[in-house]
This record gives structure tokens, sequence and C-alpha cells, in this order.
């Protein structure tokens, strides 16, 4: 049927075309814009929804476009895509609402709307790339249509996370392009099928194929924050709230760690990328990122950087369940792609939420703010639980999946990484927790913006979203083995993978 | 023997002369309204041709029914077709911007219109020129327009500018007319079809030919023979800068290409390659190192223009010597980058000379504030920098992506690295203006002051910057004409 090739096309152009209007919008057109951003949004919500029906039952969306000759544009959507474009989806409609509430009366609306779209039109791309020239052009352009939102408001400090963003990810971007082209070299165009296709190549290049891992991983893993090349994730924290949230949980980190799966398991393969003895020396890197980024972040006491610290930490996990041979350690890793963005994303909204109705932006300012914020620090202890792992919540399930997966490896090691790093989560969560909920407001609010009214404590449109998101990462741990949960979806992806 | 009147080739020579003629004529008021209307009907002109040599192979025309080796040979293969759209493409747009810039600043809208006729005629007589002798003439018609343009305004700056680029173009357009004459000595023909058969590597041949490609390398400005280009480029009135930046510049590389893969090639060895190809290197990081250093918002683009020309000679170590495949690749890519950086560097002028109106002075520091004034124009200065990096999904990527394959494909490594260390200093420098645009407005330029800019002079760069931009995702049909004649 056409209009099932031309459903993927859809998806990203449903964002792309209300970025393009909003940015010829007049700033005073609130109400047109919101209305605009959020039927965006709802559509393809809904195109997603209707696709996600579809692949189940095994229905093939696939567009098609020659850019160059022997190389396509392809959208397709296959298992693994919709995982990550359901999750964009869903968390943009949320971050849209938010965004909306959180930048009322601010500048410059327009502008940060429209690349707000196209931010998400690049992450969509990211999620349906069907080969690595299409993934690489949506990789690039997520990095362009996020630098206006790192430096929106334009400060001196915001500015030079701009420029530091943009030195980290064009840097990464041009290594990705050299493993890239270097690759096909040898293939042709690199297109994504299950199981990899470069174990036809046999070991005759093994050498050549050990640098272009590495060169892909690199470019990758500027956006995926691995350490070393982690650095501008921390300093972009001066971005508004929604951007963090774009950056952290929806976008950008995550589209580096979505292409590290796609490399691993449908370029390489992962029993070739076994064989090639490419995944150990990533899984020490993940390891390392891991208990470093937790480490950094006990000693933060800006609570936008402490869960800055904090994602460089969780995002590697999804890159150690991926270096885990096995369909358990799949399930962990791809699964904690969701968990993830769900957790930390209500987490930098509640800190937005902390932020715009009273000014808190340090973990030493929260003393008693639980009383006043009762419920966006509800959501807040939900997600930081999750993030620690205590059960029933999303992060347990994740953190579950990868100690099975790392025993079933024979890589008893990580055991240790992931128990070190559950403490050490519970060792920065945990007194912000102790502050907001057992201690007791001893100074004014830096600045209350918000006052209270009845039992709002603070506008609507900043409240709902962290209550729904936390809610969900509670929702979907608990009710991990329903249809449709992500645990489900990813171990669908790892039986995908791992099949003959 | 009849006389096709319906053949586009000849008009595509005489509308531009034409309207030159008559906007000289009639001022430069209607002379502007003529002009474009004129560049509207060349540019049907084009299409239509473009159609015929996709249909039927390349068209050949010979001037009042007169064939060579008397009267003049005109012929249009894919690759002049291919010039010859990126001509109007660029030209157009920009006819429309100067009507704007010059309503806003009018010293030397007079000279303007007609100069920029016989400009324009120049280029599409030396595209469809298929003689060595012809090209010699379009190619000082070409020259001293585009001198009278960097002149037009009378400023002192410009003049001087001027002056220089006279004596650079006409030593290089010299230095070829030697090479002619020595070719004609030696064969007794300037028309190229029979010299493809006759020319050997005799001593008197090699002396002509390096003669000939050097001057034209001087009219390219390849590094270090740029010295001209950048207070010409950056010193002329802004659609000048774009029309010489954009095309002119292509013209004289065009011939370098054709001789190169045409004529000569039996002359040409790797070694040669590889210098023309070094110097190409040379240029990306010289050009990019100075426009990252420049303080005047267009001289950092001119600077760079001198390294976005380096690119272009990336062709010659990638085409010549390799296996079919790369130098099919690296020829493609080096009619692409021509193609995306027409596009993109007048887009990039225009945007550059409405903020510079806008913000009235050209100094980069000076900028900030200007993107919530001109958003359109920022944007639009944005676009052309995404493709002068040639980041995706832009026609300078499709660009960039076929110059890594030919250098990877043929073993070429080095070349590699100079295309990403060349796309990493554009972002620098490209960023840098937009750095400087995101600050707040400077202490002491209040945002009061700054004058409103005509609505053309913002959306013809967006026009020309999203061309650059979407010929990325359409660039298959450009190579396909590609395909029709050509050199490889």
């Amino acid at each position: 049927m056409i209009g099932d090739s031309l459903l993927p096309l859809l998806v990203v152009l449903s964002s792309f075309l209300v970025g393009v209007v909003i940015f010829f919008l007049q700033e005073s057109r609130v109400v047109l814009r919101s209305a605009l951003n959020l039927a965006g949004a709802g559509a393809k919500l809904g195109l997603v929804g209707y696709m996600l029906w579809g692949v189940l039952n095994r229905n093939d969306y696939t567009f098609r476009h020659t850019v160059l000759p022997g190389f396509d544009l392809v959208l397709n959507a296959d298992a693994l895509a919709m995982l990550f474009v359901t999750l964009s989806a869903v968390l943009w409609f949320f971050t849209t609402l938010y965004a909306i509430g959180y930048l009322e009366g601010a500048p410059h609306r327009s502008r940060f709307f429209g690349f707000f779209s196209f931010c998400v039109t690049a992450t969509a791309g990211v999620a349906m790339a069907g080969n690595l020239f299409t993934f690489f052009i949506f990789y690039e352009l997520l990095t362009l249509a996020t630098y206006p939102l790192v430096v929106h408001r334009g400060t001196p400090e915001a500015l030079r996370a701009g420029q530091r963003y943009l030195a980290y990810t064009l840097g990464g971007g041009a290594l990705l392009l050299l493993g890239m082209v270097w690759l096909q070299t040898f293939t042709g165009s690199v297109e994504f099928v299950h199981g990899g296709s470069l174990a036809a190549l046999g070991t005759t290049h093994a050498a050549e194929l050990r640098w272009i891992f590495l060169l892909l991983i690199a470019g990758l893993g500027v956006k995926a924050a691995l350490i070393p090349l982690h650095g501008w994730l921390p300093q972009a924290m001066v971005a508004p709230a929604p951007v963090s949230a774009l950056l952290h949980a929806v976008a950008v980190v995550k589209a580096g760690a979505f292409g590290i799966v796609r490399v691993v398991y449908e370029v390489y393969g992962i029993t070739f990328a076994q064989a090639l003895g490419v995944l150990t020396p990533l899984s020490w890197v993940a390891a390392a990122t891991i208990l470093w980024g937790s480490l950094r972040a006990l000693t933060q006491d800006d609570l936008k950087r402490r869960l800055a610290y904090s994602t460089v930490s969780q995002v590697s996990y999804i890159v150690l369940g991926v270096t885990l041979f096995g369909p358990v350690g799949t399930v962990g890793g791809v699964v904690h792609l969701v968990h993830q963005g769900i957790m930390k994303i209500t987490l930098f909204f509640c800190a937005g939420n902390y932020a715009e109705t009273l000014g808190i932006h340090r973990v030493s300012q929260m003393d008693g703010v639980g009383r006043r914020m009762p419920w966006t620090t509800a959501a807040f202890t939900l997600a930081a639980f999750g993030m620690i792992g205590v059960p029933p919540l999303a992060g347990f399930v994740s953190k579950w999946y990868l100690g099975i997966g790392a025993l079933q490896a024979g890589m008893d090691w990580v055991i240790g990484v992931l128990v070190l790093s559950s403490l050490l989560n519970a060792a920065y969560f945990l007194p912000i927790l102790y502050r907001a909920w057992f201690r007791l407001q001893t100074q004014p609010w830096p600045e209350e913006h918000i006052p209270v009214r009845g039992r709002r404590e603070t506008a609507w449109l900043l409240l709902l979203p962290p209550l729904f998101t936390g809610g969900m990462a509670l929702f979907i741990g608990l009710f991990a083995a329903m249809p449709f949960s992500p645990l489900d979806w990813a171990q669908l992806i790892a039986a995908r993978e791992y099949a003959p | 023997m009849t006389i096709d009147l319906t053949a586009p080739v000849p008009w595509l020579i005489l509308v531009p002369l034409a309207w030159a003629t008559l906007s000289f004529l009639l001022g430069p008021r209607r002379g502007a309204v003529i002009a474009i209307g004129g560049l509207s009907v060349q540019g049907v002109f084009a299409l239509v041709l473009a159609a015929r040599v996709l249909e039927y192979g390349p068209q050949h025309h010979a001037v009042g029914g007169w064939g060579a080796p008397l009267g003049i040979d005109l012929v249009a293969d894919g690759l002049a077709v291919t010039m010859l759209l990126m001509t109007v493409a660029v030209a157009l747009p920009v006819a429309v911007y100067a009507r704007g810039w010059f309503a806003a600043r009018p010293e030397g809208a007079a000279w303007f219109w007609p100069l920029t006729g016989f400009l324009v005629a120049g280029l599409n007589g030396l595209f469809l020129s298929a003689d060595l002798f012809n090209i010699y003439v379009t190619l000082e018609i070409l020259g001293l327009a585009a001198v009278g343009l960097t002149a037009a305004t009378g400023e002192r700056r410009a003049v001087t500018a001027a002056m220089r680029y006279l004596l650079a173009t006409l030593l290089g357009s010299g230095a070829y007319l030697m090479g002619v004459a020595l070719v004609y000595g030696t064969y007794g023909t300037v028309s190229l079809e029979p010299l493809a058969g006759l020319v050997g590597p005799l001593p008197i041949t090699l002396l002509a030919a390096g003669l000939m490609v050097t001057g034209m390398l001087l009219k390219t400005a390849l590094f270090p023979l740029h010295f001209w280009l950048p207070p010409a480029h950056g010193g002329a009135a802004t659609p000048v800068s774009a029309l010489l930046s954009a095309l002119v510049i292509k013209a004289s590389f065009y011939l370098v290409l054709r001789l190169w893969f045409g004529i000569f090639e039996p002359l040409v060895t790797i070694p040669f390659a590889q210098l023309l190809g070094a110097l190409g290197a040379a240029a990306v990081i010289w050009g990019s190192v100075q426009a990252l250093l420049q303080t005047r918002l267009k001289m950092l683009v001119a600077y760079s223009t001198v390294a976005q020309i380096g690119y272009l000679f990336l062709v010659f170590p990638l085409a010549t010597g390799t296996g079919t495949e790369a130098a099919s690749d690296a020829w493609q890519a080096g009619v692409l980058q021509a193609v995306a950086h027409a596009l993109a560097k007048a887009a990039m002028f225009a945007a550059a000379g409405a903020m510079i109106l806008a913000a009235a002075g050209d100094r980069i520091d000076r900028l900030g504030g200007i993107g919530a004034q001109v958003p359109v124009t920022l944007f639009s200065f944005g676009l052309a920098g995404v493709v002068i990096m040639g980041l995706p999904p832009s026609a300078g990527f499709a660009a960039k992506w076929l110059f890594l394959t030919a250098a990877l494909d043929s073993g070429q490594w080095w070349w590699a690295i100079v295309l990403v260390i060349g796309g990493l200093l554009a972002a620098a420098y490209v960023f840098r203006v937009m750095l400087a645009a995101f600050a707040p407005v400077a202490e002491g330029a209040s945002a009061m002051e700054r004058p409103r800019l005509a609505g053309s002079l913002e959306w013809t760069a967006l026009a020309l910057a999203l061309g650059g931009v979407m010929l990325g995702l359409f660039a298959d049909p450009l190579l396909e004409l590609l395909g029709h004649g050509g050199v490889v």
C-alpha cells in the first residue's frame, strides 16, 4: 500500500511542518502557537500508535528516496525504531505541554518552538533511519536543531555552553562520517538489518573493521556522553528545563545510545561484534562511565548539574546492556533506553518546577520543599527511587535484566558495577529526598515566582507533565509483564535480533 | 541549411546581451525590471535545453549555420547545461536582491544592470563554446564585466581592489591566450573536438597546457594565487560579491576541468594532479583560518570562498589515475560542490549584506541582537552555513560524501582528512557569526536606530540557501544530467 510507505515520512514531517509554520508566527500568537504545537504532537502520537499495531503484525513501513546514486534515504519502522519513536513521541507531547507553561511570557518563543519541533523531527528520523547514511543525516540535523535551544537565553554562559556543545558534537559527527564512509568502501550502502550484515565480510578485514568500530562508537559516544567525551553535557544544563529534558531524555543522548545499539546489533551483528572482540572494551568504557558519572554527581550542589552527571552514568547502562552477549542483556539495555528517558525527564521537569516556582537551583536550598510542593516532590521521589533501582519501579526492571544478562554472558564483574553504582545513586539521590521531605524550611525561598493558590502548588502546565511521567515510571515497572510494555517490546526486539 | 529559431542554445547568449543593452539605455529602475524578466526567460531556455540534453544527449549548434572551422560552434553537454542552470539559478534571485539593495544604496546602480548582463552573457558563452579562441573571447568579456562591477560603487576600497583584480584577470587570460597560440601553431586548429585526438605529450604542448591551466588557476584564485580575491569580493557592492563568488570563479574552474579531462588528458600525470590537490588542501586550511581571523563580515565570507575553492581542486587527484568508480564519484562531487557553493555563497553574501544594512556596519562584533531584528536573514545565513560546512542534508554534504567515498575508495585517505578538518573549520567560522548574532545588542548600538529592510533582501537569501539545502536531497537528477556527456 502506498499509504503505508508514506507513514514513516509523515511521522517525521508532522513535527517538521509545525516547526516551519511556527517560525513565521508573530511572537504574540500564543494560542495559535500552542494549538499548533499540540496538534503536531497529537498527530504524531496517533500515527505512531497506528504503526505500533502494524509493526507487531509484521507490517512493513518503509519509505525510500534516492539521494545519491546507490545511497537512499530510508525510513523504516522496525521494532527497534518503534521503541524509540514511541518514547520520543510520548515524551515530546509532555515536554511540549511543559514548555508552553515554562516559557509563558518569555521572549523568542516562536524561535524556540520552531527549533524544538525540528529537534523532534530529527529524533524521529534518527529512530527510523533504515541505513547508516540516513541515520547520519538526521543525527547531524539533531545537532543543528539543538544548538539554538542550548543558547536560547543568550547569556554568556549559555553561549559558552553552546560553543562547547558544538565543538563536541560536530567533532563526533566528523568521526562518525569518516567511519561510515570507510565502512562503505567495503560494503556499499550499509542497511540496518536484524543480525547485522558485516559477518559476510569474514575475518579478512578484521583489523579495519575494529578501527571503524572505534570511529563509529567514538562519534556516537559523544552524544551518548561516554567518558571521556561527556564534557558538554553537564555544561549544557544552563539551557531552559524543557531543553534539558530534550537533551537528556528524548533526543540527544538517546540518539547517541540508540546509534550504538544500531551499530552493534544491526550493522556488525552482535555475534560478529563478539567475534571481533570489540564488545569487551566497550563494556569497560560503559562501566567506567557509569561509576565516574555517579561519583561526580555526588559532589554537585547545583541540582541540574547533579542530574546531568546522573545522566552520564545512566545512559551507559544502555551501552553496557548492548555489550552483554545474550538476549537477556539486550533486553536490559534496550528497555533502559525507555526507562531512563521516562525517569530522567521527570527529574528535569521537577527541577524546572523548583526553579520556576521558588527559584531553587541548588540542593542546599531544598530544605522543606516537600511541604511547599508535595506533588512535584512526590514525582521527583518516584523517579529518584526508580533511578536507584528500588523495586517495583522501572529502573529495577532494567537493572534486574542487566544483572542476569551479565551472568549469562559470563561477565560477573558487571554485577559489582551494578551494585556499586546503585549505592552511589542512592548516595546522591537520598540526601535530596531527605532534605525535601524531612528537614524544615530554614530560609525563605530564593525567588518565589508562583504563589500558592489553594491546593495548587505551581502552574498546572508545569505540574501535570511530571506527575504523568512519574506515574509512568511506577506503572511500567509494576506492569512490566503486560503486553505493549517497554519490557515486552524489548523482548520482541531481542527475539528478532537473535533469531537465526 | 535552415536555422532553428526554437533552439535554446543561441538564445542563452542573446537574451542577456539584449537586456544588458536595454537596461543601459533605459536606466537602472526600469533596467532592473528588464533584467529580472530577461533572467526568467533565460531560466526557461536553460530548462528546455536541459530537458533536450536529457532526452537526446549533447546538443550542437553552429552559429548562423556555419560550422567549424570557419564558423562558431556551440556545444551543450551535461556539464555545460549544469553550469548554465547554476548561472541562472544564482543570477535570478541575486537580481531580485539587487533591486532591493540598490533601492537602499543607489551607488553604482546605473552600472550594475548592463554589466551584469554582459557578465551573464560571458558566462553562458563560455560554458557553451567549443573552441579555445572563442573561450578566450568570453573570458575577456567576463573578466572585464567583473572588474567593472567590482569598481561600480566608486568607493576607494572597491576601486583599489578592482585594479588588483584587473591585473590578475588580464594576466590570467593573457597566459591562456599564449597557450592557445601555441596550440594553434602546433596543431592548426583551436576547435576542441578535433584537438582531442591530436594532442600528444610534446614539450610545446606541455608549455601551452601549463600556461593555460596556470592562467585559469589565477582567475579561480586557487591558493596561493588568491591574493586578489578577498578585497575584490569583500569590497564590492553585495549583489556583485554574490555574483563574483558564486559564478565568476566557477567559469575558470570549469575551464580547467574541461581542459584537464578533455584535450590535455594525454598530458596529465599523477604528480601534477597531486600538486593541484595539495594547493586545494592548502586553500581549504588557509582560507578557513583567515576567515576565522577576520573582523568584518564580508571579508569572512570572502575568505570562506578561498577555502571552498580548495575543495573543487580535489577532483584532480581523485579522478586522475584512479579507478572508474572513484573517478566518477570525484567528478560528480566536484561539479556538485561547485553548484552547492554557488547557491550557498550567494545566499551567504546576500544574508551578510542584509545584516550589514540592518546593523549599519559590517563588524562581526557589532552584530549582537541581529537575530531578533532580521530572523529570516540570520536563518538563511545559518542554512547557507550548513551547506558550506557540508552538513546533511545539504548539497554540500552530498558533495563531501562523494569526495570522501572517492578518497577512501582510491586509498588516498589524506584528502579525507582535509575534507573533515575543512568542514570543522567552516563550522568554526560560521558559528562565530551565529554566536555574535545571538549575543545581546552591543552597547552604544541602539536597536531603535536600525533601519527596516525590504522583504526582497531577506527572502531571496532564504530562497538561495534553501536551494543549496534541497539540492542535497534531490541531487540524483543533476547527476543524471552530468551523465550526458561532459568529461568522464
